[in-house]
């Protein structure tokens, strides 16, 4: 996120797309219901599903899935037309305005409302609402991401807050809601294929040597690695032999699992590393357990860039280790001393050699966690970025235009089937579905519809039904809804045993590389 | 030039600034005057009368939560009368429902009330008690909503409105009739409550506790063991509460930005997976199909030994998958492993799923 979690009741208007909030981040929802509740401030709510947010909502949009660039640009146009744009910000703190401004020309409401079924009006009184306010911040979560255009979509959402003035101010931004405890802290570490810790790009030269020097090793590949749902590719193809998987299960939330599966067999070696015996590590050679959040000593990341502390509570099973400690120990096994001896040892060595963490120390987040950058041993860290001027001087407009999703409904194919998180489960459910309780409220896996949809396919609330895409089927019980538009439908993908992404299309965005969970074609029938 | 405002409390000035209750001022000169319903950052209500005082010129005692600081007010925070007050406030208390059981009671030793009993000494012995008037409701996985011990505070329907805004729960009926109740008064398994806790949390009496407090530790007997929650980005700030090497109870914590003490069903009541007995402990090798277990140096010498094989072959033909769900300093070592052991730059994680 640009701006703290604090700043959200700080907005005059807050827009909210892409994010069920209520439900996978529920407590930076309450503070967005508390602003509309009790703060006089104003939410806009932009969802395809009929979300409870919704509820606290100035203004709610509904657009089809795959259209959200028509609804940014469309929104921009008439910001642009209307003069409400921050004349004096864009022409002091940005550059690209005016092929930007070009680009959205196109996005008239009729047209918009042709793309996304959001009523001309209704469009017209978001722009006008987002862009009266004189702090408006955007959040957004992977209804946004996981599209073959979410990189575009995110653009399109900083182009929105840009023209309205509201990068690098309190109570603005645009903010991702990180939907893992620690993914924003393994894109800040390097585990990521093209960059180092501070993502820094392996193929720069420079960063390469001074992490060669700061390592003490020699020929660092300049080439950048390929990513999660490559490898899958690479290990089809023969190219990818061995891999190495710590805590995570992508025979469950890679999309299109049918062919993961088939990646996944084809490798030589596959080795992973868990705290339960999950759907990928029972495809594995070698499984070697870990230890949990609660048992050994470490630092997360949260969402607002917050480095905090986790501590040992208890103990682990007899002999488990942590996963830093078995990644050392086959590192001398290869003939690689990595010698650390404690979780801080590790965090000095990573404060002296990443920027943004060279003022960090365990010492100094005893009491409370600190956001990078943090420069040095006594700056207080920095809970806004872009203030002032943006990191790289100005700030970029980019002129973008609407492309449909990858797949698309026809005769044989009618639905449009999104998928997200339920509020009692977590991601493939490892630890979750361990859980008695959470588990008697969301037992199993259903299929999430409009009444008219279910009516006319002959299914009433219950029914058991199997769901068919051009990459697999599962099958799951109906649930009628009041919070689906016609024609779209929800799975959860928690549950292995009826595994939504059996269904879900793996085509990728192409520079973020994420895959379009939030739109295939599916059809339903009675099972 | 502004005019200073100072309200004198307990023969000590203190400035305050406009709008300020008599409690905040006190409470940041350290002077304890003692609440009940108080909760912070919700509209402050004055049902519990435990904090009145005696204002100087006023009729009556006044609460000090709900009535601002004026200039020239002269306070006094434990005088006879005010200490007589909260003696009846809390010998009423302790006779609405049954509150004769600390003993075998799971908030003891973190409840308010005791705590008030215990400062002025009083034993809830000079009224016969109201006796049960509701049955205790536990149909449903995490809370135990125990209405013999409930005051009618309000600060679970002040939690659940103003804090976490889940709008589950309000005051119901009336008089002497009146519960805590969500809409309907159906139970809170087939009502708009989400679980999220936040009412359990500040319930300072055994009304709202979690589902197995009568038969796990007390808080007041556990260590206390400060984190960070492993579930979503948000990072809350929980407690985890141990004893006998075991988590029992998770809260939220209070000081702690950024969730302030709140926190959601999962991270508040979805760690039993800890101490699940599914939980892998030993690592296994894989034979013919199936799995052996095997001991911690032969399964690390085997991988290290296959990784090392294809790697020295073609360092790109190896990859690793590090995690969103480890510490920044697993993922740190995992990624420095990739890049300067295997030698490849093939390191992702689930990030964009």
């Amino acid at each position: 996120m640009t701006n703290p979690i604090s700043d959200i009741e700080k907005s005059d208007v807050i827009l909210v797309v892409g994010s069920n909030t209520t439900d996978t981040h529920p407590v930076i929802s309450a503070a967005m219901k508390r602003a509309a509740k009790f703060g006089g401030k104003k939410l806009i709510v932009i969802d395809p599903r009929g979300i409870t947010l919704k509820k606290y909502a100035a203004i709610q949009m509904a657009p089809k899935p795959g259209g959200d660039i028509a609804w940014i640009n469309g929104m921009i146009r008439i910001i642009l037309e209307e003069g409400l744009e921050a004349k004096a910000y864009i022409a002091e703190r940005t550059e690209g305005f005016d092929a930007m401004a070009d680009s959205v020309a196109s996005f008239t409401p009729e047209y918009v409302t042709k793309i996304t079924g959001i009523p001309e009006e209704t469009l017209t009184q978001a722009a006008r609402l987002f862009a009266s306010g004189e702090k408006g911040s955007i959040y957004y979560c992977m209804g946004i991401t996981q599209h073959i255009s979410g990189t575009d979509n995110v653009k399109a959402l900083a182009n929105l807050a840009m023209v309205c003035g509201n990068m690098g101010i309190e109570g603005g931004g645009v903010n991702p809601l990180r939907g893992q405890n620690n993914v924003q802290g393994a894109c800040d570490m390097g585990g990521l294929p093209d960059v180092y810790p501070g993502y820094r790009k392996v193929h720069d030269e420079t960063h390469a040597q001074t992490m060669e020097s700061a390592w003490g090793v020699t020929g660092l590949s300049r080439t950048p690695g390929i990513t999660a749902t490559e490898m899958v590719d690479a290990a089809l193809k023969g190219s990818l032999k061995a891999l190495y998987i710590i805590g995570e299960n992508p025979l469950l939330s890679e999309a299109d699992l049918t062919h993961t599966e088939k990646g996944f067999k084809n490798l030589e070696f596959l080795v992973v590393q868990d705290i339960f015996m999950t759907e990928t590590a029972q495809t594995a050679d070698v499984v070697l357990p870990a230890l949990c959040f609660a048992e050994k000593e470490g630092t997360f990341t949260n969402t607002e860039r917050r480095v905090q502390r986790v501590r040992k509570a208890v103990d682990g099973p007899d002999g488990v280790l942590a996963d830093w400690e078995i990644v050392c120990e086959i590192a001398k096994r290869m003939g690689t001393e990595m010698p650390f001896d404690s979780p801080e040892a590790i965090f000095t060595e990573i404060a002296a050699t990443t920027p943004a963490f060279t003022g960090l120390s365990y010492t100094r987040l005893e009491k409370e966690g600190i956001p990078w950058p943090c420069p040095t041993a006594d700056h207080p860290g920095t809970p806004r970025l872009h203030v002032g001027r943006f990191a790289k001087g100005k700030g970029s407009f980019f002129p973008l235009s609407w492309t449909p999703p990858a797949e698309i409904t026809d005769a044989e194919y009618p639905l449009v089937l999104t998928t997200g998180r339920l509020l009692y489960h977590y991601h493939t459910g490892t630890m979750t579905r361990k859980s008695k309780g959470l588990n008697e409220r969301a037992p199993e896996c259903f299929v999430e519809m409009a009444g008219s949809d279910a009516e006319e396919l002959g299914l009433k609330d219950g029914a058991m039904t199997q769901i068919t895409s051009r990459r697999g089927e599962i099958n799951a019980k109906v649930k009628v809804s009041r919070r689906m538009a016609r024609g779209t439908v929800f799975i959860p993908f928690h549950f292995a045993e009826a595994a939504a992404n059996r269904l879900t299309n793996a085509k990728l965005d192409p520079v973020s590389k994420i895959p379009e969970f939030k739109v295939c074609a599916i059809r339903i029938q009675g099972a | 030039m502004e005019k200073e405002r100072n309200i004198t409390i307990d023969g000590r000035e203190f400035r305050f600034s406009e709008g300020e209750t008599i409690l905040t001022v006190a409470k940041r000169n350290h002077i304890d005057i003692p609440t009940l319903c108080h909760l912070k950052g919700t509209t402050p209500t004055g049902a519990c009368r435990i904090c009145v005082v005696e204002v100087e010129g006023a009729r009556t005692l006044m609460t000090s939560c709900t009535v601002p600081a004026t200039v020239g007010m002269v306070v006094r925070s434990e005088s006879p009368e005010v200490i007589r007050s909260r003696r009846m406030t809390i010998e009423l208390m302790l006779t609405s429902g049954r509150h004769d059981d600390c003993l075998v009671c799971p908030s003891s030793g973190n409840c308010r009330l005791q705590e008030l009993a215990f400062r002025y000494k009083v034993k809830g012995t000079t009224f016969e008690d109201t006796g049960v008037k509701y049955p205790m409701e536990s149909v449903n996985p995490f809370i135990l909503r125990d209405f013999s011990k409930c005051i009618l505070c309000g600060r679970c329907v002040q939690a659940c409105n103003e804090v976490q805004v889940n709008e589950a729960i309000d005051m119901g009926y009336r008089g002497s009739a009146t519960k805590i109740i969500t809409k309907g008064d159906v139970a809170l398994k087939d009502s708009d409550c989400v679980f999220c806790g936040e009412c359990v949390q500040v319930c300072p009496v055994a009304a709202l506790v979690p589902k197995d407090a009568r038969i796990t530790p007390r808080l007041s007997e556990m260590k206390e063991v400060k984190t960070t929650c492993s579930y979503c980005g948000v990072g809350c700030q929980m407690n985890l509460h141990v004893k006998n090497n075991r988590v029992w109870q998770v809260t939220g914590c209070e000081e702690s930005a950024p969730n302030y003490g709140s926190l959601c069903v999962k991270g508040r009541y979805g760690f039993d997976f800890i101490a699940s007995d599914k939980r892998l402990t030993t690592p296994l090798i894989k034979e013919n199909g199936t799995f052996r277990e095997a001991s911690w140096d032969e399964a690390l010498t085997l991988t290290a030994k296959r990784l090392k094989e294809i790697s020295d072959v073609q360092s790109d033909a190896t990859g690793l998958l590090t995690s969103a769900r480890i510490t920044n300093e697993e993922n740190y070592i995992a990624q420095k492993f990739a890049r300067t052991v295997l030698k490849t730059n093939n390191v992702d994680h689930c990030a964009r799923l």
